[in-house]
């Protein structure tokens, strides 16, 4: 057997890729955040007439031919697709292409948060209408979350651990803390993280719908997602992806390779609550924040910037600030904080990647993406937003909050290197 | 008769593996030699059937390994259901 690398117990991020409604890349959207642009609109994607709510934020650039061959663009359901086409960025963008025993030390950890619900449905309407027979036989593997990182191993030849994560809306920031775990330990030199998310499908809005947590700003959907605000009534459903290639600290510097900052602190926790709403105490997601603070070594004074969680339910907005004032006391009110959710809506299961990413560039530009939409203060909600326009603010460390159905509570916390 | 089979299979055969168009001919292989997988080959059975509007039951599709077959054995079918 080869030596196998000694791993450095830092891991950093060398690479980093995005499928965003304001964009597919990151060049694309990155600027767009930053100029605080919308990507909200009604629903494109089906017809929306029979739902309760009628807007999302969609995807409008994306084409599975540029990242797939033509046959699996063709039927590969769209969450697949994306989580391709943004591993493969994050690879190129780390200008790394491992081949060999070198890709059995690089693993992937992408998950989703609801799967392939797109291509279950039309099979499912098919198998009523047709009978179950005419069921396709791709309907298993298109349909499993797991089969972003399936996929993306077999696209990219990566041999070292392929696992998934099912969090609902926290799922994007545990692949990136667990496989964060998976590098830090020296299980592999390299692992892609990350989440997808395509829930723009009938069943889909169907069910968010009944579930009464999305906004049904219809008529207005410029104005639908607004973190923060006192009118705030329900997220906003989006689709998007995000992979970030998380290195041993030792195996980057030797390749040279740019750094966008190095994850110091992975805090979990449980609400043990309840199946949809968040800790009436906002307990849990204070006890994420409080592990990732822990293991990073962080005083409340060291945090420049927490992308929130901020989805624009009356809920989380509220406990999310008293869970962020509870983790820092008074430096809460120094902190920038910002959702980028106003812009994008809410990813679900690739949120937290994406806004992982997003932390990333902020502080690489010393930039602060802004809330949007940010008009009428809620009592509630008196931390500093950024509200509206991005602010030009250096950042060393930064915090990334991510919770989701079932009480899953995450947070993250870079430093820049 | 034979010669429409034989441009219908084609057409199905192009749009489910999305292969090129000279490539489809009588002796082609779907998995040998169109690239296709076991579950390509269940899906494309799927989409003859939808198209020449036939049952062709499971253990019947090991008979259809190329393109001449898929023509042959719908053909069959086809002139069955005219008896």
């Amino acid at each position: 057997m080869a030596d196998r690398p000694v791993a450095s117990g830092r891991v950093v991020i060398t690479g980093i890729g995005a499928v965003t409604p304001l964009g597919t890349g990151v060049d694309k959207f990155w600027p767009r955040m930053l100029a605080g642009e919308n990507a909200v609109g009604r629903i494109t994607l089906i017809d929306p007439s029979p739902y309760t709510t009628q807007i999302a934020a969609e995807v409008k650039d994306f084409a599975a031919e540029d990242w797939l061959d033509k046959k699996e663009a063709r039927r590969v359901d769209r969450f697949i697709a994306f989580a391709v086409a943004g591993a493969t960025m994050a690879l190129q963008d780390a200008g790394w292409k491992p081949e060999g025993e070198e890709a059995e030390e690089v693993g992937v950890l992408m998950g989703s948060g609801i799967g392939g619900l797109t291509f279950l449905g039309e099979q499912h309407r098919r198998m009523i209408e047709q009978g179950p027979d005419r069921v396709s036989p791709f309907l298993v593997p298109y349909m499993i979350p797991d089969m972003a990182s399936g996929y993306v191993s077999i696209v990219h030849k990566l041999k070292g651990p392929n696992n998934c994560v099912v969090t609902a809306c926290a799922t994007g920031a545990n692949a990136i803390g667990d496989a964060y775990h998976i590098v830090k330990r020296g299980d592999a030199v390299a692992m892609l993280a990350g989440g997808s998310e395509t829930p723009v499908n009938e069943i889909s809005v169907a069910a968010f719908s009944a579930a009464r947590a999305m906004s049904t700003r219809n008529d207005d959907p410029l104005h639908a997602s607004r973190p923060f605000d006192l009118d705030r009534d329900g997220f906003v459903v989006a689709e998007g992806c995000g992979a970030l290639l998380l290195e041993d600290y030792d195996h980057a510097v030797k390749r040279g390779a740019k750094m966008y900052g190095e994850i110091i602190g992975y805090g979990m926790s449980g609400d043990a609550f309840h199946i949809t709403q968040p800790d009436p105490t906002g307990d849990g997601a204070f006890r994420a924040m409080r592990m990732a603070m822990r293991n990073a070594g962080l005083k409340p004074e060291d945090v420049d910037y927490i992308n929130a969680h901020g989805t624009s339910t009356p809920y989380n907005d509220r406990l999310e600030t008293l869970a962020m004032k509870r983790a820092l006391g008074d430096a809460a009110y120094k902190t920038k904080v910002s959702s980028t959710k106003s812009m994008i809506g809410h990813t679900l299961g690739a949120a937290g990647a994406i806004e992982a990413l997003i932390c990333l560039l902020s502080m690489r530009d010393s930039k602060i993406a802004p809330t949007i939409n940010y008009e009428k203060p809620d009592p509630d909600c008196d931390l500093d937003y950024v509200p509206n326009k991005a602010q030009d603010h250096k950042i060393d460390v930064a915090l990334s909050n991510s919770f989701g159905f079932g009480g899953h509570n995450v947070c993250l916390a870079f430093r820049k290197i | 008769m034979a010669s429409d089979i034989l441009e219908r299979v084609k057409k199905v055969t192009i749009e489910e593996l999305q292969v090129k168009e000279e490539e489809v001919v009588e002796s082609a292989s779907f998995i040998e030699d169109l690239g296709a997988d076991s579950l390509d080959v269940v899906e494309l059975v799927m989409a003859f059937e939808d198209e020449f509007g036939i049952d062709i039951p499971d253990d019947e599709v090991g008979e259809i390994k190329t393109v001449g077959n898929a023509v042959d054995y719908i053909g069959k079918k086809l002139g069955e259901g005219q008896k």
